[in-house]
Parts: structure tokens; C-alpha cells; sequence
């Protein structure tokens, strides 16, 4: 029992009775083992926990939380999200995606969950293929990328999931990596305490259809760039700073006037700016909490309007309403 | 009161027509509050282009708006105008062809010269070259009028003043049918109270237009059309957009469910969005969605968490929700879908009525897929509609499709107004822990629905989904003989509904009629009407109506055999008629038009007529 009368729960408390049905050695284990190992932390009482998803491997993940879940629909996730949320503030709502479901069949309804800044919690498992499907590229594969569908290599410029997030005014933004247990936890911490959209990439590892895909950071730790509030942003030997012109560039970190971070930044030029960091471009990839800015949460003002009209109005008297202005009577 | 000689009509048929910009939508309204105050039966059909303003004086940018008022019961706007008034010649020339020979005619003579004729197609001026010689032709000046009544008052612009003619209209029209001006006079003083330069503007082309009657040897005569013997009460005038919308508000209050709409803009459904969003002291949540799919997929999220999930929009929106609504067939989760029709397919004609998005309703779904579908009759019915679709979805927890369309949504009757307290009762109630292991897909044994069990009732944290279920207790599963079954059980599910809607009425007043007219929808009055008139003629035919389409009326069959003959209207190439055939293999013959138009009484009078001879 906690202070409060609450029963403590466990990781155990959140596992439910359904066999995990993802192959062997796919990253999604991890990230379930790492949100069910954080969830009691939560404080949040089990029966106000919704993880909601869409379709594809990720999508499965509902299934094996002891939560209230729905395993719905391609793409759709964050909309019935929405609409669960703004009726129900009550409740803590998550949404479980893939690259696929959140950025290409999906891709509307997460750009306006994040500018509405709708007060639910996404995790987007990348794993930069379509698993699911068994291996056509995804939105995220890289150019040139052969895939079963792209069998002389992938023509489509892919997208850079967290630069979508920012560009569509979300006010939280994170990456993590399904192995990192530590990183993870941090994440969906920071995470679950913002009120309002949050958006978490976590790089996931398809170990069949792209297998090896981030091992350049996932296996390789010393490519990983953490983003910590206040301290500078650097990774072994090497830093960034900002040009005169507000551009990044690498340096040696010893060279002195690194960055520091500041998530807390309104501008979301910076943040942007840190999501374009690359293994490919700067030989590091940042990991962490990218953007956290406080903004009006769309279920809050629309519960506001609605107190408001009742405040004002009166609460709606359904006679008046079938009245009306302009009314005659007969006999 | 007029000096003139006055002529008793027992009913009327007006309709107003002129450019996008004239204020017709305008005048026909404040016409029929007019009309309704003096207490006559009205239907009204405005009939308006998609484009907002199409270009000045041209054939696509004309708008009507007809209104139909009787001493009798009345039940559609009319077929043909017994009046025209044309604002302009592209007016003259879209209408005329409706107005019967003999009819009215009144036109502005100040918009008829050489440029707006040539706009409009015409080589000669029809108001000089005797083309018009069999109506009644009133030719008005206006435009020249009305700025002329308006001379002197400080604050007006001359195109301003030139815009308050279709209140001099409104004003001659109403001396003429003898309709109470208080109302037009109390409404002009609200709607533009913030400017009162224009509320003695438009009060005074209003004054002038009646005025003008009284005085212009013109018009000798003027009529009177007494009020109509409806049942005793408190009446308003409603569209059918707005009854709908007072319908979803009922059935929150009557369900006890907060109603969360959402919804995409889209003709001719948004007037639901942009009613519900003004009535949040109802605790009503509007959600404008990014498009028409998460329209639905939030209404499906507030239904999980308990609230009365309502999306609305026409076919090209609808057909998108097809894969969310399977959802929420798999999930067996109330929600509503509100297809108010319009001519299709594809974008078709956006501002028209049709009939055609029945089968879509009904079978355009992967999988076999189910759904109630309930379908308004008139305006004031969808009120009753709403209620009804609603008790359906959240007692059988499934979507429940309602439709309407574009004739029902912008037409507007005289609403016997409930009483609240007659309202049905549809409470539901939501699943409780008893310490048993929670089975979601356990069913009521009666209604064969599913456990509501909403978030954040402890115990009963649940996983749902459009994977298939093992039957009671929702876990995933693939096993052939359970898809069978539950395949089966949603069909049972929806089917078993009949036992609990009205079985079909038959109006067949001698019970030896050779003919049964059947139709569903918006074909009500129209149908009504077409009957009483063959009725008239001495012919002996039954009418029926439906309201469920899915499931019908469990005796749906037997008064199908009961006649030797069966007609069914509609404004589709026969959909209901396909679906009567194939469940009840009955030789039923179809009448059907889709010219985006309600069916007229008169074409639906000669059809069983014709039927009745065969």
C-alpha cells in the first residue's frame, strides 16, 4: 500500500492474460517490458489507462497491456484518441503506432492531434520498414532502400518523424531506443507528465525484415547523443554548437561554446534544428527530450466553452430549445 | 386592410427566384414565418446552386426558394408554381418552364436589358415579344422603386439600397396574399439592429412593396387563404437539419449521455455541425475534424469512453467512413451516422436531393457487416428520427445509420411542438464489476448486445478491436467454427431489431385496394399526395411508408403479398425496390427519378394511375 491508500502496483499489474504474439527478438518486447515496468510509477489507477493503436505490428501492443485498449483501425489511431480524450479528460490515453500507421496512412490525423495539442501520449515505434506486411519499405526507409517493393531500391524521400512532429506545433517531442531501458523510462516520464500531445519516437529493431537498422546506436552507445536540460549537448568527443547564421555544426567538444540544451524553448527553430542531426550527417543521433513547451490543451478549452455556455446560458433547458423564438398555437 | 376586391384560395404555390444575391433564401423565409403565423399548413423547398455566388445574372447562379400554403394539410412544396416572381432574367428563364400556363408571373422590370437578357440566352426580350402571353404577367419596377422609396435616408449607399428590394418584394407579396407584417417588421429591426440605417431601409421597401399593391391598378385583386384545421397546439416552423439537431440533443438528455458530434463541412449536412456547436449549454462537444474519417474515428473514441458518438455528412463524406464504421460493427459500440443525401455520384450536385446512398448504407462494407438504418420522412420527422436511431444504437450497441437528405435537411413545415415529457425513455446503462472475471462479448440474451463497459470502471480494463473475438470472452481468435458463429450472432443481432420497431401501416381506407404505393424517406409527402389525388379519381390504392430500413418491419412481407399490385417511388434507379425483391421475391414495379428534384405529386398520381390501368 502507498500513503495514499492506493495499492502499489507492478509491472506484473499491467500484463495481460494474452500471449505476446511478436517473433522472437523483435524490439517491440522491450519497449512493452519497458512501458509496463513504467506505468506504476504513473500513479495513474489501471482503469483510467487507455492505449489505443491502429494497425501493423506496433499496433498489437493493447493487447498485452492490463489497461482498457483498442486495437482499431490503419492510420487512425490518433483520431479516436481525440475523441476519447475530449470526452473523457478524465482518463490517460495513449496511442501506440508504427511508421507506416503514423506516417503514411495516418499522417493527417497525427499532424492535427499534435497541433490541436490534445492531451494524449504517442509512441511511435520506427522500425523504418512494414513488418506486418512482411517487408515493403515504409515512409522512413532511406533512399535506395531495396525492400520487396522497392526491388531496385526505395525512390521516395522519407520522412524524418520527429521534423514532421515539430512542424506540426507539437509542443512535446522525444526519441528513445527500444533497448534502452533507462532512456525509455526518462522518456515516457517526461512524457506522460506533459499536459497536452506528446510524441515520442522510440527506434525500434525489425530483426526480420531490417534487422540491424539503428545498431549504429542501439548496439554502438557511444553514437548516442542525449539531450539533458541545461547541460550542453555532446556526445564523447564531439559537440555541437550554433553558427552566427543559427545553424548547427560538430565540433570537437573541447573547442568550448557547445549548446545547451533547452527544450523549454517556445521557438521550436532549435529543436528542429537537433531533429536534423543524423548519424549519416553528423555521426550521432540525438536521443531525448528534443521539445516540451507549454500550450493551451485542446480538451481543457473545449470543456471551457462548454462550463462557459452554461455559466452564461444557464444549463440547456430542452423545452426552450424545441420552442424557440417564433411559435403559434391552434385551438 | 386592402380596399380591394378579395378571392378565397384554399392553397398556394409561390416560389421566389432571382440572382445568389438577391435574398431570395431571404425573402422566402421571413414569407413563410409570415405564412405560418396566420396559421396556414406550409412546406417550403429552397433550391440554391453549390456555387456561394455564381456570376451576376447567369442561368447557374439563380436561387429559388418555393413555398407551398394551404387551408388544408399540405404535404409537399408543391409541384408547380402558381406564381413566379423573377427577379431577374436568368430567374424568368430557369423557372418558366415549371410555371403552368395560366400561372402568375411577376418579374423586375429594371433587371431586364440588353446585357442581363443576353446573360441569360434570351435573343428577344420575353416581356416584349409576347412569349409570356399565356400568364398572368405583373411587370414591377423593382429595383427603381425601392431605391426611390429610399431616397433621403443618411448612411445608405445606392447599391445598398438597391439590395433592399427583395424586402419591396416581400412587401408586395405579402399585400397580396394577405400575410401579417409585424413579424417581417419585428425581424428586419433584430437582424440589423447594428445598423439602423438599414433597418429603415429594408422596413421601408418592405412598406413600399405592400403599398405598391394596395395602390397599383396592376393588381386588382388580392387573396386570402384561411387558416389550416391542423391538431390543436404549440406549432414552429423547423427544417429538417434542425430538427435533427434537436433530436441529438434530445437523446443525450433522454439517454443521459453527453453527445459529441464529429463532423467535416460538407453540403448539405453542415448546418448539424454549426447547430450543435452554438448549443454547448447542453454540454453538447462539436469536434470539426481534419476530414471525414477522423469525423468518425473520434465519435467511435467518444463512445468507448460512454458519450452518444453522432457523425454527420453526405455520401462522399459517408463512403469514407466505410472501414470505421465496420469498426465499430466489430466493436459493437453505439454510434451514429447521419447521411443527409444529395445527388451523386462522386460530387455530383451538392445542394440536390436524392435517394441513392441506400444500398450504400446498407451493404458498402468489406465483410458481412450489418447496420440498422433508420430514414426521416420530412422535416420535422427527423426530430423523431434522431431519437429513434439513437435508442437503437445504444440499446443493440451498434452504429446505426440515419438517413436524410438534401430536401429534408433545407425544407421547412409547421412542427406540432412535444411535450418533453412525452419523449421516449432510451437510458442505458454501463457495465459494473462484480468480481468475475469480465467477459466483453458476453450478450444480453434478449437484445444479443455486448457489455458498455467504459474506461475507468475498475475491474473491468478490457481489450476490443476489429480483429475477430471469441465469442463471450473477447480474446483474439482464428478459429473457423468461432467466426462462423460470431458472424452469424451480429446478424442475429441487427435482424432481431424487427421485434422491437412498429410493424408497417398500411393506409388503405376501404382494405380493397388493387394498388400498394410503398416508398421510404423524403418521398412521404410527395407520396401522400399523389395518392389522395388518385384517390380522387376514384382509383382504389393503399400507401405505406417505411421509416426502418434495416431490419424491416417484421410484416413487411405479408403486406407486400397482401396486394395485387405494388409500386415503389423513388429518387434512386430502385434500390428499395431490388432489396423488396430479392427478400421477398414479390414482383414490385419501380417509379424513379433523379433530377436532384423532390417527385411530384401530379408525376406520382399518373404513375399509378397508368399501374392501376395496366
Amino acid at each position: 500500500m502507498t500513503g495514499n491508500g492506493l495499492v502499489q502496483l507492478t509491472a506484473k499489474d499491467f500484463k495481460s492474460d494474452q500471449e505476446v504474439r511478436w517473433c522472437p527478438g523483435c524490439g517491440d518486447y522491450a519497449i512493452l517490458a519497458g512501458v509496463q515496468s513504467f506505468l506504476p510509477e504513473l500513479g495513474v489507477p489501471r482503469e483510467n489507462l487507455v492505449f489505443i493503436s491502429g494497425i501493423g505490428c506496433a499496433a498489437r501492443f493493447p493487447y498485452y497491456v492490463q489497461t482498457y485498449g483498442m486495437h482499431s483501425i490503419h492510420g487512425r489511431a490518433p483520431a479516436i484518441a481525440t475523441g476519447l480524450a475530449t470526452s473523457r479528460p478524465d482518463l490517460s490515453v495513449w496511442v501506440v503506432t508504427g511508421d507506416g500507421d503514423a506516417l503514411s496512412i495516418g499522417g493527417n490525423h497525427l499532424i492535427h492531434a499534435l497541433r490541436r495539442n490534445v492531451d494524449i501520449t504517442i509512441l511511435l515505434f520506427n522500425n523504418r520498414i512494414y513488418g506486418l506486411t512482411k517487408g515493403q519499405y515504409s515512409p522512413t526507409s532511406e533512399l535506395g532502400k531495396v525492400t520487396k517493393s522497392t526491388p531496385f531500391g526505395s525512390v521516395d524521400q522519407p520522412f524524418n518523424p520527429l521534423s514532421v512532429a515539430i512542424g506540426a506545433e507539437a509542443s512535446f517531442v522525444a526519441r528513445a531506443i527500444d533497448t534502452d531501458k533507462q532512456g525509455t523510462a526518462e522518456v515516457l516520464r517526461a512524457a506522460a507528465q506533459h499536459r497536452g500531445a506528446a510524441f515520442v519516437e522510440i527506434l525500434q529493431n525489425c530483426n526480420i525484415y531490417n534487422d540491424g537498422a539503428f545498431d549504429v546506436v542501439r548496439d554502438e552507445k557511444d553514437n548516442r547523443l542525449y539531450l539533458r536540460a541545461g547541460e550542453e549537448v555532446r556526445w564523447g568527443e564531439k559537440g555541437v554548437r550554433m553558427r552566427s547564421d543559427g545553424t548547427l555544426e560538430i565540433v570537437d567538444a573541447s573547442a568550448g561554446g557547445l549548446l545547451r540544451h533547452d527544450p523549454l524553448r517556445d521557438d521550436p527553430g532549435l529543436a528542429f534544428a537537433l531533429a536534423r542531426l543524423t548519424w549519416e550527417g553528423a555521426g550521432g543521433v540525438p536521443l531525448g527530450v528534443f521539445r516540451s513547451v507549454s500550450r493551451p490543451v485542446y480538451e481543457d478549452l473545449v470543456h471551457d466553452q462548454v462550463r462557459t455556455a452554461v455559466e452564461q446560458r444557464g444549463e440547456g433547458d430542452l423545452a426552450a430549445l424545441l420552442h424557440g423564438a417564433d411559435t403559434w398555437s391552434i385551438g | 386592410m386592402s380596399t380591394k376586391k378579395v378571392e378565397h384560395l384554399d392553397g398556394v404555390i409561390i416560389r421566389f427566384a432571382g440572382d445568389s444575391g438577391d435574398g431570395m433564401q431571404l425573402t422566402g423565409d421571413r414569407f413563410t414565418s409570415e405564412t405560418a403565423a396566420l396559421g396556414n399548413d406550409l412546406a417550403t423547398f429552397p433550391d440554391f446552386p453549390a456555387e456561394i455566388r455564381a456570376p451576376a445574372g447567369s442561368l447557374p447562379g439563380v436561387s429559388g426558394f418555393q413555398v407551398h400554403f394551404a387551408d388544408h394539410d399540405i404535404l409537399t412544396a408543391g409541384d408547380r408554381p402558381d406564381v413566379l416572381v423573377a427577379m431577374n432574367p436568368a430567374a424568368l428563364k430557369t423557372n418558366l418552364r415549371d410555371v403552368p400556363k395560366g400561372g402568375t408571373i411577376i418579374v423586375n422590370t429594371d433587371a431586364f436589358n440588353d446585357r442581363t437578357l443576353q446573360k441569360a440566352g434570351y435573343a428577344e426580350n420575353p416581356l416584349a415579344d409576347g412569349s409570356l402571353a399565356d400568364y398572368h404577367l405583373h411587370e414591377v419596377a423593382l429595383t427603381s422603386m425601392t431605391v426611390g422609396a429610399l431616397k433621403g435616408i443618411e448612411g445608405v449607399t445606392p447599391r445598398e439600397a438597391e439590395r433592399s428590394k427583395n424586402f419591396f418584394a416581400l412587401g408586395l407579396m405579402s399585400w397580396l396574399y394577405h400575410r401579417p407584417t409585424e413579424g417581417t417588421i419585428g425581424f428586419i429591426a433584430s437582424k440589423f439592429a447594428k445598423r439602423p440605417e438599414i433597418v429603415e431601409a429594408n422596413t421601408r421597401a418592405f412598406r413600399a412593396g405592400w403599398n405598391y399593391g394596395e395602390t397599383s391598378e396592376d393588381f386588382a385583386v388580392s387573396y386570402e387563404v384561411a387558416p389550416a384545421p391542423l391538431t390543436p397546439g404549440t406549432y414552429r416552423q423547423i427544417t429538417g437539419n434542425t430538427a435533427l439537431s434537436y433530436g441529438l440533443i434530445a437523446a443525450s438528455r433522454l439517454s443521459g449521455l453527453p453527445l459529441f458530434l464529429g463532423a467535416y463541412p460538407i453540403t448539405p449536412a453542415s448546418s448539424i455541425l454549426e447547430e450543435l456547436a452554438g448549443r454547448k449549454e447542453f454540454g453538447v462537444v462539436t469536434f470539426q475534424a481534419e476530414d471525414e474519417i477522423a469525423a468518425v474515428g473520434a465519435a467511435v473514441g467518444a463512445s468507448f469512453g460512454g458519450a452518444l458518438g453522432v457523425t454527420a455528412s453526405a455520401g462522399p463524406g459517408v463512403v469514407l467512413k466505410a472501414e470505421t464504421v465496420g469498426l465499430a460493427i466489430a466493436l459493437e459500440l453505439p454510434l451514429l451516422i447521419l447521411d443527409i443525401q444529395r445527388a451523386g455520384p462522386s460530387t455530383g450536385m451538392p445542394t440536390k436531393p436524392e435517394q441513392a446512398d441506400l444500398l450504400m448504407v446498407l451493404f458498402g462494407r468489406n465483410g458481412e457487416s450489418p447496420v440498422p438504418v433508420v430514414a426521416a420522412s420530412t422535416p420535422s420527422q427527423c426530430f423523431d428520427a434522431a431519437i429513434e436511431a439513437a435508442r437503437i444504437a445504444l440499446k443493440y450497441r451498434t452504429p446505426v445509420y440515419l438517413l436524410s437528405d438534401a430536401y429534408l435537411a433545407n425544407g421547412s413545415e409547421p412542427w406540432l411542438i412535444p411535450d418533453v415529457a412525452d419523449l421516449p425513455d432510451i437510458s442505458t446503462s454501463f457495465a459494473e464489476a462484480n468480481g468475475e472475471p469480465f467477459e466483453p462479448y458476453r450478450r444480453d440474451p434478449t437484445t444479443l448486445a455486448r457489455p458498455w463497459a467504459v474506461p475507468g470502471t475498475n475491474g473491468l480494463e478490457h481489450r476490443i478491436g476489429g480483429l475477430e473475438k471469441a465469442d463471450v470472452t473477447g480474446a483474439i481468435s482464428y478459429d473457423p467454427d468461432n467466426h462462423d458463429q460470431m458472424v452469424r450472432l451480429r446478424a442475429q443481432k441487427v435482424a432481431g431489431i424487427a421485434a422491437d420497431i412498429p410493424e408497417l401501416e398500411v393506409d388503405d381506407p376501404d382494405g380493397d385496394a388493387e394498388l400498394l404505393v410503398l416508398g421510404w424517406g423524403s418521398t412521404y409527402g410527395p407520396i401522400v399526395a399523389g395518392v389522395r389525388r388518385a384517390r380522387k379519381e376514384g382509383h382504389r390504392v393503399a400507401r405505406a411508408h417505411l421509416g426502418h430500413l434495416n431490419p424491416l418491419p417484421r410484416n413487411t412481407g405479408d403486406v407486400l403479398r397482401s396486394y395485387p399490385k405494388v409500386l415503389v417511388p423513388e429518387m434512386n434507379l430502385g434500390q428499395l425496390a431490388m432489396l423488396l425483391r430479392a427478400e421477398f421475391l414479390v414482383d414490385v414495379v419501380s417509379y424513379t427519378k433523379v433530377r436532384g428534384r423532390p417527385l411530384g405529386a401530379r408525376e406520382l398520381e399518373d404513375a399509378i394511375t397508368t399501374m392501376v390501368a395496366s
